[in-house]
Order: C-alpha cells, then sequence, then structure tokens
C-alpha cells in the first residue's frame, strides 16, 4: 500500500508540474497563442489511448490463448479506459476546434476515423454488458476485441483515402515549429498523462477482479440457501474420487 | 420397435475416457471442482446427482462442448490384444454420440431430412438406407416426412436419440435421456442401450430419476457441489447407490 | 470430414431451412423499399442527384438487409441446442461459419438482385453497360457485409437485446467498406463509369482479411 500511495502522488506530482509547464512555461505559439496549449494535453491522451487499446487487444489474444481470467479483466479494463481517453481527445480537440476553426465539428480523415473507432470501442463494451455467462462474455468479446483492433487501420487509411479526394473545408494544422522549450513540456505531459492513465487502468483491473469475485460469493450464497438436503448415504461404499 | 441391428464389434476397440484433474470454472464461480476419474472402454456408468451437481457439466466436457479450465480429459482405446492408447478428441469425435438436454435437432427440417443431414456430416456411407433403418428403429417411420415441430415430446426424444445412434458410437453420452419418453419409448431406449453394452460401447448417463435403463448400469458415480461423491468403482457393484438414488425419487 | 463437402451440406441445410419459411427475404425486401421510398424525401431524385447520393442510399438499404438476414442465422441454432450437435459432428468448426456466410451472401445477393432494378426505376439511373462491373462491385460489398455480419451474428446470439446490438457491432466496424462500396458504385454511376482500381482492391483487402481473422477465430465463436 504504501507504494502505491508513493507511485500515486509522485504521478500527481508529475501531472501537476506538466499541467504547470503546459499552461505558464511553456512560450507562446505563433498562430494559435493560448488555445494551442490545449495541444499539451490533446496529444498525449491520444497516446494514452493507444496505448490501452494495445493493450486491450494482447489481452483478448492472452484470453482466448491461455483462459486465465485476469487477461478477461484487464481486456475489460483497458477497453474501458481507452474509451474514456478517445472521450477526452474528441472533446478536447472540439474545444480546440471552436476557436482555431469557426465550428465545433467536420467530417475530416482525423476526426471520423476517431469518431468511428469510439463507436466500435463503445459496442465492444456495450457487448460485454449484455452477455450474462461470464465465460462466453470473455470468449465472444475477446473475439470482437479483435476484429476492432485489426479494423483500426483499415478505418484509418479508408476515411483519408475518402476525404483526400474531396476539397478540406479546412486544414487540420498540427504545431508548425517546435521549440526546445515546447518539446520539453510536451515529452513531461505525454509521460505524465500516460502514468495516469496506467493508474486508472491499475484500478479499473482491480475493481472488475473485485466485481468477479462479489458475484461468485453471491452464486455460493445463492446455491448455499437453495440447496436441499444431502441425499441418503449407501452403507460401506469406499469413497473413490479426488477432491 | 426393433432394437437397432448390431454389427459385429470384436475388431473395434472400446472408447474409455479419463479425467485428469478436471475442473470448470470462471474465477471462483466453480461448476466443477478437480474430478480425477477413470472410465474403462465398455463400462456403463450412471452418473447421478441433484440439479446444479455437475452432471451436464462433465457431459459437456466428455463431449469437448466445454474445455476445462484446468486438467485434461483424455480418451483411450483398447482392442483385446492392444494395451490402451490416447487418442486426440478429432479421432473419438465420429465414433461419440451426445443425447443432451436440448433436442439437438432443426424444428423446421422433417425426421429424415434431420437424419440424413447428420448422417452425412458423419460422412456415413448409405445414408438413406441407414435413415429408414434409423426411423423404423425408434418407430418414427409413418412420420419420416413430417416436420420435428409438429413431433409430440416423446417422438422428438426418440428421434433425438436416434440422431446421436446414427454413426454406431463406441462413446455415449446421455444426459437425462428418459426426459420425455413414454413406456414404449423407455422400453425402446432400453432394449437399445442394452445391445450397445454388448456391442462393447462405452456409456455415460446421467439422471437424477429412476429409469429402467438404470438396470444397465455397471457402475454408479455420484456428484455434488461439482465434486465426485461417491463412486462404486470400475469392478463394483452399483447397486446399494442406484438403490439410494431410487428411495430418494 | 473434408471441408468441401461438409460446407456444401451445411449450405443446403441453410437454404433449405430459409426457404421454407421465406419470410425473412420477403420482409427484408419490402424493409429495403421502404428505405428507397422515404429516401426519394431527403434529396430531390433527379438523375444527377441520383447518380451522387444513390450509393449511399443503397449500400445504406443493403447494410440494414444485411443486419437483418443474418440475425437468424446463429440465432437459430439455440432454439434446440443445434449448434452444439454440428459441433460434434466431425466436421472442421469454420465450416459451419462458412456455410452460413455463403448462405447469408445468396439471401442478400437475391435481394440486391430485386432492389437494384427498382432502384434503377425510381431514381432514373441508368444501368445500361456497368451491369457486370456492377454486379462484381456488389458481389465484393456484400461478401463483406456478410463476412462481418455472420461472425457477429454468431457473437450477439449469445447476448440481451441481439436484433438491437447487431446493427449497433456491424456499423461502425463496417464503415470502412461501406466508404468504399459506396465509392466505388459512384464512380461506376458517373460519366466516365470505371471502376476505381484502388477501392476495389481495397474491398478485396477487407474480404481476405476478416475471411482469415474469421477462420481462426471460428472454433473460439462457437464455444460454450
Amino acid at each position: 500500500m504504501k507504494s502505491r500511495v508513493a507511485i500515486t502522488l509522485f504521478i500527481a506530482a508529475m501531472i501537476f508540474t506538466g499541467g504547470y509547464a503546459a499552461l505558464f512555461v511553456a512560450p507562446d505559439e505563433a498562430t494559435m497563442h493560448q488555445i494551442q496549449r490545449i495541444f499539451y494535453f490533446h496529444v498525449p491522451v491520444w497516446t494514452a489511448m493507444t496505448t490501452a487499446l494495445s493493450i486491450a487487444f494482447a489481452s483478448c489474444i492472452g484470453w482466448l490463448v491461455t483462459r486465465k481470467t485476469w487477461f478477461d479483466s484487464l481486456a475489460a479494463a483497458s477497453s474501458e479506459v481507452g474509451v474514456m481517453c478517445c472521450t477526452a481527445g474528441l472533446i478536447t480537440g472540439m474545444l480546440w476546434g471552436k476557436p482555431v476553426w469557426g465550428i465545433w465539428w467536420t467530417w475530416d480523415a482525423r476526426l471520423t476515423s476517431t469518431f468511428v473507432l469510439w463507436l466500435l470501442y463503445v459496442s465492444y463494451l456495450l457487448l460485454r454488458e449484455l452477455l450474462d455467462d461470464p465465460y462466453k462474455r470473455a470468449t465472444l468479446s475477446a473475439v470482437f476485441g479483435i476484429f476492432a483492433f485489426l479494423d483500426l487501420p483499415i478505418v484509418l487509411f479508408s476515411t483519408t483515402l475518402w476525404r483526400t479526394q474531396h476539397p478540406q473545408p479546412v486544414l487540420f494544422g498540427g504545431p508548425n515549429s517546435i521549440n526546445r522549450t515546447m518539446l520539453d513540456v510536451f515529452f513531461l505531459c505525454m509521460i505524465a498523462i500516460v502514468a495516469v492513465m496506467i493508474l486508472i487502468l491499475i484500478d479499473r483491473f482491480r475493481l472488475e477482479q473485485l466485481r468477479l469475485e462479489a458475484e461468485e460469493l453471491r452464486v455460493e450464497i445463492e446455491s448455499r440457501v437453495a440447496e436441499p438436503a444431502p441425499m441418503g448415504v449407501g452403507q460401506g461404499i469406499p469413497l473413490k474420487g479426488q477432491l | 420397435m426393433a432394437s437397432v441391428a448390431a454389427p459385429p464389434a470384436a475388431a473395434e476397440p472400446g472408447l474409455g475416457v479419463r479425467f485428469d484433474r478436471v475442473e470448470r470454472r470462471f474465477g471462483a464461480l466453480i461448476a466443477l471442482r478437480t474430478v480425477s476419474l477413470e472410465i474403462l472402454p465398455g463400462e456403463f456408468v450412471a452418473l447421478l446427482g441433484h440439479n446444479g451437481a455437475g452432471k451436464t457439466t462433465l457431459l459437456r466436457i466428455t463431449a469437448q462442448l466445454m474445455r476445462p479450465s484446468r486438467g485434461n480429459v483424455v480418451y483411450t482405446a483398447s482392442g483385446r490384444s492392444s494395451s490402451a492408447q490416447e487418442l486426440p478428441f478429432a479421432a473419438v469425435k465420429a465414433r461419440t454420440g451426445l443425447v443432451g438436454h436440448s433436442l439437438l435437432l432443426y424444428d423446421e427440417l422433417t425426421a429424415t431430412e434431420n437424419l440424413t443431414l447428420f448422417a452425412k456430416l458423419y460422412a456415413l456411407d448409405r445414408v438413406p438406407h441407414r435413415v429408414t433403418i434409423a426411423l423404423e428403429a425408434c418407430g418414427l417411420a409413418t412420420r419420416a416426412t413430417s416436420l420435428v415441430r409438429t413431433f409430440s415430446r416423446g417422438m422428438r426424444q426418440r428421434l433425438s436419440i436416434a440422431r446421436a445412434l446414427l454413426p454406431s458410437p463406441k462413446l455415449l453420452l446421455l444426459d437425462e435421456p428418459a426426459a420425455g419418453l413414454d413406456r414404449q419409448g423407455l422400453a425402446w431406449l432400453g432394449s437399445t442401450l442394452e445391445s450397445l453394452r454388448r456391442e462393447g460401447c462405452t456409456v455415460l448417463m446421467s439422471t437424477h430419476a429412476r429409469n429402467e435403463s438404470l438396470d444397465l448400469a455397471t457402475r454408479a458415480i455420484s456428484l455434488a457441489g461439482g465434486r465426485v461423491e461417491q463412486d462404486s468403482g470400475p469392478g463394483g457393484d452399483p447397486r446399494p447407490l442406484l438403490a439410494a438414488l431410487r428411495a430418494e425419487a | 470430414m473434408n471441408f468441401l463437402r461438409s460446407t456444401f451440406t451445411l449450405f443446403a441445410k441453410e437454404v433449405r431451412l430459409e426457404f421454407r419459411t421465406r419470410d425473412l427475404l420477403t420482409a427484408t425486401v419490402v424493409f429495403c423499399l421502404i428505405i428507397l421510398v422515404f429516401f426519394s424525401f431527403a434529396f430531390d431524385p433527379t438523375p444527377a442527384e441520383s447518380r451522387r447520393y444513390g450509393p449511399g442510399l443503397l449500400w445504406i438499404a443493403f447494410f440494414f438487409a444485411a443486419s437483418l438476414m443474418v440475425s437468424p442465422s446463429f440465432a437459430r441454432e439455440q432454439i434446440n441446442d443445434t449448434l452444439d450437435a454440428l459441433r460434434m459432428a466431425p466436421v472442421p468448426a469454420f465450416s459451419v461459419l462458412a456455410a452460413k456466410m455463403l448462405a447469408n451472401l445468396l439471401f442478400l445477393l437475391v435481394a440486391e438482385t430485386i432492389l437494384v432494378p427498382v432502384f434503377s426505376v425510381f431514381y432514373n439511373v441508368s444501368l445500361a453497360g456497368i451491369i457486370c462491373r456492377l454486379i462484381f462491385v456488389l458481389v465484393l460489398g456484400s461478401l463483406g457485409l456478410v463476412i462481418a455480419g455472420t461472425v457477429f451474428s454468431a457473437i450477439s446470439a449469445h447476448a440481451r437485446m441481439r436484433e438491437l446490438l447487431l446493427p449497433v457491432l456491424l456499423l461502425p466496424f463496417l464503415t470502412p467498406m461501406l466508404i468504399a462500396a459506396v465509392s466505388t458504385t459512384i464512380s461506376l454511376f458517373s460519366a466516365s463509369a470505371e471502376l476505381d482500381r484502388t477501392w476495389v482492391t481495397f474491398l478485396a483487402g477487407f474480404d481476405i482479411v476478416f475471411l482469415t481473422a474469421s477462420w481462426l477465430l471460428s472454433e473460439f465463436l462457437a464455444e460454450g
């Protein structure tokens, strides 16, 4: 426990430093000025999301190959955290977009594919929610999870191809020239946010494990309440079979 | 109704099943706790226990419809001269029959179509001939071209059993096969199981109520809470355990 | 039993089951015709507009047709647990899946054969000279719809609210394939009437990738 508190405090310190640096230390960007600072949060959140979803993909495969329950819990936890990061990314993107482009949303390649990605993983979570039997839930959502992850590069490629065939209403600009301080602040924020994501992931994973335990205990209690009196035992039958 | 015509079985090796510390669980939801059993070829095992004791799970694991979370299920074959050898389930599949809790038949197909489908999937020869014989044996020849949807409970159960018997199985798994059968159906089941036993078929039958086929049992195993509670053993006498069952029912 | 023979036997069973009741095919076609009517309110169906927006409409209609049609393929196996019987039979696991995919493809193509001429008539889009290439695109696109649809039908068959869940799972996943199919169809309907190589290759690639993934994962889909 003590080490956990220490690590949490350290990561908290990192994120506060990162936030402070992003707001006050990093220099003003030439074209977008203050609004650009959202970039120190927005881009790292995508990295965190990619990390979370890659962990989810690996966990799905892990479950199908080894059948160890913790892989399934990890798949659930990391997908949920991934969706959370994706939501954060989409919202901060919109917050950036409004002052810069004057509109909340545009159907350009990156935004469209991110939104599809969000929908894909939300449907994964919905699937898990609607499957009752734990074994089936683990196996079937793992299969869907694998399909979903394989679809990601395909979605990105197709939407890019689609959108480049038509003139863009707005250009999606990234940072133009990266000055040294900006880069440093950026990496600090990147590490801090990914660390926060991992912290949340671990907590969510443990929550999933606890949820499983609670369900098991509930089933155990219910089966004990329902159990009828034991049947009459024959005389002198040697007990065979291991317990 | 006649019992199934039995081809000479001397050349065919019997099939046995060995459970090595088999467990079926998801986290702490346990359906089957460390079961270790050896079922020898040719045994007729009555699997006893209340609902939820793990009988269906054990049968489904034997049929490879479920994977054990831990442990192995090993299939053994033995002829008269050769010693037991282990077989992968793929080799055993074609000689395994299952009569499950559900019908395992298509309601919207006729009796003939159902049996023909499975006969083809099991790569049997002379499919129409076998299907006709099977239908005659279970007394459904007159309803061969009717949809299964129109059958009574007893007729459906009989057809379900006939389906399992199509590939002349060497390992037969039955989950409460007597459910829904009338007296004639029960008599047919009994005589069929008897001829199968004579041929050296290994039978694993789960039941929680009395039925005449239990008289054929050479061994009784009772399960409770996912564990083997009592086992009369391969050479032992199953009757006391079966008698205990009868008293309850 | 060998793969081709078992797939064919199972395919015959699927077709027989479907055509015995025939409700699904009829209902789906009627539903799609309704969609076609409604879309005429969304934009002014002049020939030029129809060529631009028509393909999108068509593929939306096909998507709904596919979701409706694949839904029962595994749900039907749950009635008497017939899937267990199929799994116990000595046939390859992928056989069961492939047979259903082929059957669903057949039904979808039948629906499309009815819908495309109707669309052509109602929206004044001439199909002269492009029929062969259109069929080619329809087959590639429908294959994508059916591969994903059948696999997700196997998955959602075990879930609650499966009729609603299936399109929810399918649509985000199929977005790239639908984009490709619509783009190809637009370029076919356009004045130059050419088949866009990039998109066609993309469609074929999509089909191959996910057919392979289905093959590799087919064992897990049936488990219980």
